[in-house]
Order: structure tokens, then sequence, then C-alpha cells
């Protein structure tokens, strides 16, 4: 959340810059009053919160202040190594996947297609499914014996792998669930970016007598980069902080094997460690800005640049 | 732009003084309508089967005897989830007026003594058993009644099966595992063992219905663990993890061990797809709602240990109702009142009807003669004096990954030896949480 709350924060950093050189001050500035209260509750007075409990030992009826001991604690977790492999793997595959996929299917999407409306909603249909909702299907669907994916595939003779359940497969399971539910979105952008391009330089390239995949090449791809950094600012950032489907579908198991740093804080939060587990949130929330700021920074000078 | 936002404004004003009249009417007809002479209380459940129908019966009873209180039941998930929830409720005050939860170690998480109700001086309290006290008490008072019968940790297994194979109760950890064998050999595609890791909770009986076996080497062992002196990476304690490691290895498992749930397991052993299934006795209450018919062939015996002598049973006592401080006034004595009635004839024959015991009772209810026969293996190793309570109702200490790291052993990603120093890692949390000395 408070990663989200980051890239929003920079976001409205850079209209308020490019605003500020249009128009002056259209609106008083109290109208920033309601938000900024709800802002100060809501946020801001959490995460100030939170840095304190994080340096506490607190049991929700008790609070004793320990230092930095959480933070020792934390990272000695036999299961935190893992988890942090794990969450990079996990974000940096699904995000991927996300740009590519997407990007194909927004050019297919685009162009001249019979039933193009409807294919449009299908692939955006799993967006609006609830995530626990798919974690439930999925596990029902890619279940090792009963489910129906290895029931098809044994009809075909092919011995279907224990999707969830073996240790080498489990993580990359769920993120091929991940990016099945969140393709529609990166799809989406993805067209907006592609049908903003200027019909003009399509004409003057066919002109010249580019071809369509030097089309692509040449103007789609650069044209769309906005989009890009923008799929790949929200599907990492979403990747990075991935709890939800993992919980519903392995609760990061077998064992340990599909762990993310959501999911090892979330369980010391079941178990009673409220000031560990916000420790591991402090933690969590320092390490996915200091991926995203410099990435957004980086994507957003190139988006400048065009 | 503007104009159109003036607009919309405007007829959102609209639309919110239209949400709030009929609110305001709402409000007025509750405030009013509350003071009938009945007072209300909610009773708090967990949601596995038959806990649900356990409080509505038991409810319905006390109305019908207590009209002038009406009880509302919650329900609760039960697990970790569960566990956080009580925590949370009872830290904001906003606890159901009565609960049932664990006893023993889950149950001094939650700080009794400044978050429940001494229960002391109810009249029940004198029927306990002296197993049960400690368990549901601190140094200041008794605070909870128990709801259900105690029961007992270790094999569940399917009779008919050792009839047709000519297989005996094994005594020794040696004589389980030529049982296995034989099983294997001959038993047209049984498994020797079941496990169901679809539900993570079911994997940790080999080592904790193993605790009654290293108590019966190491007396002391449950204290001195409390104060950090023994660990689960030496013997007796390592044998619980090598002991799964071990049938394991042997690939005495179901064949569908990594997604099975705990009600494929209580169906396997019923029907006699298994043979074994390491697991609470009181899985024949399942077992009574999916496969009553299976009832009579099944039977336990104690996690056998390396010498026959030191084989006995692993005993947890029933959870139990608790009232917290934050009911007070006539609600309070409401309270009392149903957790009373739970250990009253009437809540005993709803207990023993609904909740068929798997181990013996801890308050004033007795087992009638239509028991599931399970109980009878039970109550064999009672009568041998060969039992010992969980580490979980002695020791205070209880980490909270001992199911992934079992899940670990049993699919054998990590070794035993490994798994159980891991464990003993885990648990200092816990330690240094509950503020223990030696940590």
């Amino acid at each position: 959340m408070s990663a989200a709350t980051e890239v929003r924060a920079a976001r409205r950093r850079r209209t308020a810059a490019r605003t500020s050189l249009t128009q002056r001050a259209t609106y008083p500035s109290w109208f920033y009053l309601p938000a900024g209260v709800l802002y100060l509750i809501f946020f801001a007075i959490p995460t100030f919160a939170s840095f304190y409990f994080s340096l506490t030992r607190w049991t929700l009826f008790d609070v004793e202040f320990i230092g930095l001991e959480n933070y020792v604690q934390f990272f000695s977790e036999p299961q935190l190594s893992r988890g942090f492999t794990n969450t990079l793997v996990y974000g940096f595959v699904t995000s991927g996947a996300k740009v590519v996929l997407g990007l194909a299917l927004a050019v297919l999407l685009t162009s001249q297609l019979i039933g193009r409306g409807y294919l449009r909603s299908v692939v955006f249909f799993p967006v609006l499914v609830s995530t626990i909702g798919v974690g439930i299907t999925f596990t029902a669907l890619l279940d090792p014996f009963d489910g129906v994916v290895n029931t098809m595939l044994a009809a075909f003779g092919i011995d279907g792998p224990g999707w969830f359940t073996d240790p080498n497969m489990a993580l990359l399971t769920i993120a091929a669930v991940d990016v099945w539910k969140g393709l529609g979105i990166a799809t989406l952008i993805y067209i907006a970016g592609i049908v903003a391009i200027p019909q003009e330089y399509f004409e003057a390239a066919r002109v010249d007598g580019a071809g369509r995949w030097q089309q692509f090449r040449s103007i789609t791809l650069p044209l769309v980069q906005p989009a890009t950094a923008t799929v790949i600012i929200l599907s990492l950032i979403g990747g990075l902080r991935s709890f939800d489907l993992i919980w519903a579908t392995t609760g990061g198991g077998p064992g340990f094997t599909s762990d993310v740093i959501g999911s090892v804080i979330y369980k010391q939060y079941q178990a009673g460690f409220y000031g560990l587990s916000t420790a591991g949130n402090v933690i969590l929330f320092l390490v996915v800005t200091g991926i995203m700021v410099p990435i957004s920074i980086l994507l957003n000078r190139k988006a400048v640049e065009l | 732009m503007s104009h159109a936002f003036r607009a919309r404004s405007t007829r959102h004003r609209v639309v919110v003084a239209a949400a709030a009249v009929p609110l305001l009417v709402l409000a007025g007809c509750s405030s009013s309508g509350g003071d009938t002479g009945t007072t209300e209380i909610t009773f708090l459940t967990t949601n596995d089967a038959p806990n649900p129908e356990v409080a509505d019966a038991l409810v319905e009873a006390f109305e019908a005897e207590h009209p002038d209180v009406s009880v509302s039941v919650e329900i609760r998930p039960g697990g970790a989830e569960g566990d956080n929830l009580i925590k949370t409720r009872l830290s904001t005050g906003e606890m159901a007026d009565v609960f049932f939860y664990n006893s023993g170690s889950l149950l001094q998480a939650l700080n009794p003594d400044s978050t429940l109700v001494n229960l002391s001086d109810e009249e029940w309290v004198g029927s306990l058993t002296e197993e049960f006290v400690p368990v549901v008490s601190t140094d200041n008072g008794t605070y909870g009644a128990p709801l259900g019968a105690s029961f007992a940790g270790g094999i569940v297994y399917n009779k008919p099966l050792y009839e047709e194979l000519g297989l005996t109760v094994p005594e020794t950890w040696d004589d389980f595992m030529a049982n296995n064998e034989r099983i294997a050999a001959e038993g047209d595609g049984v498994a020797p063992v079941i496990q169901t890791y679809g539900e993570t909770w079911t994997s940790q009986l080999f080592v904790l219905g193993d605790f009654a076996n290293v108590t019966a080497v190491d007396p002391e062992w449950a204290e001195q663990y409390t104060a950090h002196q023994r660990f689960y990476a030496d013997e007796p304690a390592l044998l619980g993890f090598q002991h799964q490691q071990e049938v394991a290895e042997a690939g005495f498992f179901n064949e569908d061990f990594p997604s099975a749930t705990f009600p494929d397991g209580a169906r396997m052993v019923a029907e006699g797809e298994g043979v074994h299934y390491p697991m609470l006795s009181n899985v024949i209450q399942t077992i009574l709602q999916n496969t009553p018919d299976a009832v009579d062939d099944i039977g336990f015996f104690a996690l056998p240990a390396t010498d026959a002598e030191n084989t006995q049973a692993t005993i947890w006592q029933p959870n139990a109702v608790y009232i917290p401080k934050s009911t007070e006034g006539a609600e309070l004595e409401a309270a009392k009142e149903f957790v009373a009635f739970v250990n009253s004839e009437a809540g005993c024959d709803i207990q023993n009807e609904l909740l068929p015991p798997a181990g013996p009772y801890a308050g004033t209810c007795e087992v009638l003669d239509s028991a599931p026969p399970l109980l009878d293996d039970i109550q064999a190793y009672f009568d041998a004096g060969k039992t010992a309570n969980a580490l979980e109702f002695i020791s205070p200490v209880k980490g909270p990954n001992l199911e992934q790291a079992t899940v670990e052993v049993g699919s054998q990603i990590r070794s035993a030896e490994d798994a159980a120093a891991f464990y003993d890692q885990d648990v200092e949390k816990q330690a240094k949480q509950l503020g223990l000395e030696g940590w």
C-alpha cells in the first residue's frame, strides 16, 4: 500500500509541476484539505506509527520497546532469504510476462479483427474476478489428481505435474495464474497507448514501403513507451507485494517453497508477533521503494525525452 | 469542465441527503426497540463441522431453559487465522460475550489475567479433572469450562484391514514399520500411511503425537524445554521428525499426499483406502458425519516408541468456553449461566450426541455406551497409566511454523535434523514474546 502511495505521490508531484507551468492555481489550496485529512489519518499516521511499533515487542495487549531486535530477528528468519528471492523472481517474471503478452495482445486487438470488442472484453474479464476466487478456482482446476487440467492431460497420455504441490513448480504456477488474471489491465493500457499513436505515422511508413514488422519496431514500440512504463511500474509493484493469490493457492507451501515477503510477514501476524511483522512491513516498504523509485525515475526520464 | 463538475456535485449532494434519511429513521428505531426485558448475548464458535451445529443446539436448549436470555451465534475461522481474530477482538474490547477457544499454550497467549473473566468461584469448577484445571488457569484463577471431551493423538487405523492382513497393534516403532512393509507388499495398493498436506496442520502428528513417548524417556523434558535447556534437534524429541522422514523415504504415503485434505484422510481410513492415519482421535467426529457406517471399523493406537515400555498415548485436553472482561452487568450474568449450561445435564446430552467423545471428558459429562469403539482403545491407555498431556498443555512454548517444517520433512524437501533445528529456532520468537526466562 505504501508503495502505491509512493507512486501516487510521485505522479502527483509530476502533475503539479506540469500544471504550474500552464495555469496558475485555478482552485484555492484549501481544496486539498479533505484529501489531505484522509491521507493524514489513513496513510501518514499509520505509517509513522508502524515505524514505532516495529521497534517494540507488541502483543496487542502490551508494548515493550526493544530497539532494533525485531529487525535482527527478521533478517535471521530462515524463510526470509527464500522469501526475498521468491519475491524478486515472482515480481520480475509476472511483470515481464505482462509486458510481452500484454503488448502482443494489444497489437492483435487493435488490428482489424472480427469480434474485436468481444475479444477485448474476454481478455479483460479475469481482472474483474476476485483474486481469492481465482486462487480457489485454480487450486481445484490444477489439483494434481482430480483437477480438470491433469485429467485432460492424462487423456493425451501426459502425466501432469503437481502444479501447486511440486516444490519446484509452485511459485511459477502461481506466477502464471497471476499473469492470466492481471493481463487484462496491461492489455488495456497498451490498447490505449497504441490507439493514441497518430495514424499518419503508419500511413507515411506504408508510403515508404515499411512492412508490418518494421512499423511495429519503429513506430509502435517506441511510441507506446509511456504505456510500457506504466505497465512495468504497476505490475512490478503488484508483483513485489503480492500476497493474496499466493495465500489462496499454496499458503506459501509446500513447506516454505513459495513464500514471498508478504506471506512471511502475514505469518508473523497470524502467530501474534505484531512488532516483528510490523518490522517486516517496514522492510517491505523500503525494499519496494528502493526498487521502484529508481525504475520509475528511469522510465519517466525516457518518456520525457520522447 | 467546471460546469460539469458543479452539476455533478449538486446531484451528489441530493443523493447523499436521500441516503441519509432512511439511516436516521433506522437509528431512531433501534434505539427505542431494545428494552423488552431480554438480555442479549453472543457466542463465538469456530466454522469447522460440527462446531456450528453444536453451538446452535446448545443455544436452542439454553434459550428454552432461560426465556429471558437470547443468544446469537457468531462463527470464526479456525487455525492461525482464528487466533489472530480472537486476539484482535479481545484487545479492542469487542469480543463476543462467550467464546470457544483452545486451552493450554494458545490460551496463555491471550494473557487471560488481563483479558478474561475469572470463573474460579463458579460451581462447575469443582467437577473439573485435575489434568484440565491447569490448562485453563493461571496463578490467579480459572478461566474456562470444557466443551467437548479430551482426545488422543496417535495412529487412527482401519481394523478390518488389520484383520484381513493378520496384523497386530505394534508396540515398537520397528513393529510399526514391519506392519507398513506387509501392507505395502500384500495390501493390494492400499496406502500404509495416510498423509494430507493439503491441510498443513495435519502433518504435525508424527512430532506432536510422539510427545508422550519423549516424556516417558525424559520426564523433565517439557520443563527443561520451557527453560531453553532441551531441544528438538536432540534425541529423544528428534525421533518424531526422524520417524516421519523414515516413512516418507520408504514411500509408504498415499499417492496424493501433497494435496489431500483432512476430510480426504478421514474418508481414506474409513473406507480402507489407507490403513494408518496419524491423527487426533477426534477425527472420528468427521468420520461419523461423512461415513457413519465406518465408525465401528476405526481403532486407535499410540505412536510407538523405540522401546515398547515407553509407548504412551499423547492426550489433548478439550477446548473451552471463556468470557471476556468486556462483558459486564446483566450480560455477564447471562454469559456465566450459559457457560454453566454447557456442562449441565442438557448440555452434556448435546455434547454426547453431536460431539461424540474421542477420549474421557474433563468435566461433569459422562461417556455413553453408544460412544464410538475407538474410545475403548484410548481408555485402555488411561487404565494402564500410559498417557501424558501434549506439550502445548505443559509448556507455553510453541512455534508457529512447525506445520511447514513437518510438511517439508514429509515431502522430503528438508531432512529431519534440519527441520528440528529450524523448529528450535522458530520457537524462540514465541518464548521471547512471552517474556520467558533463559531465552
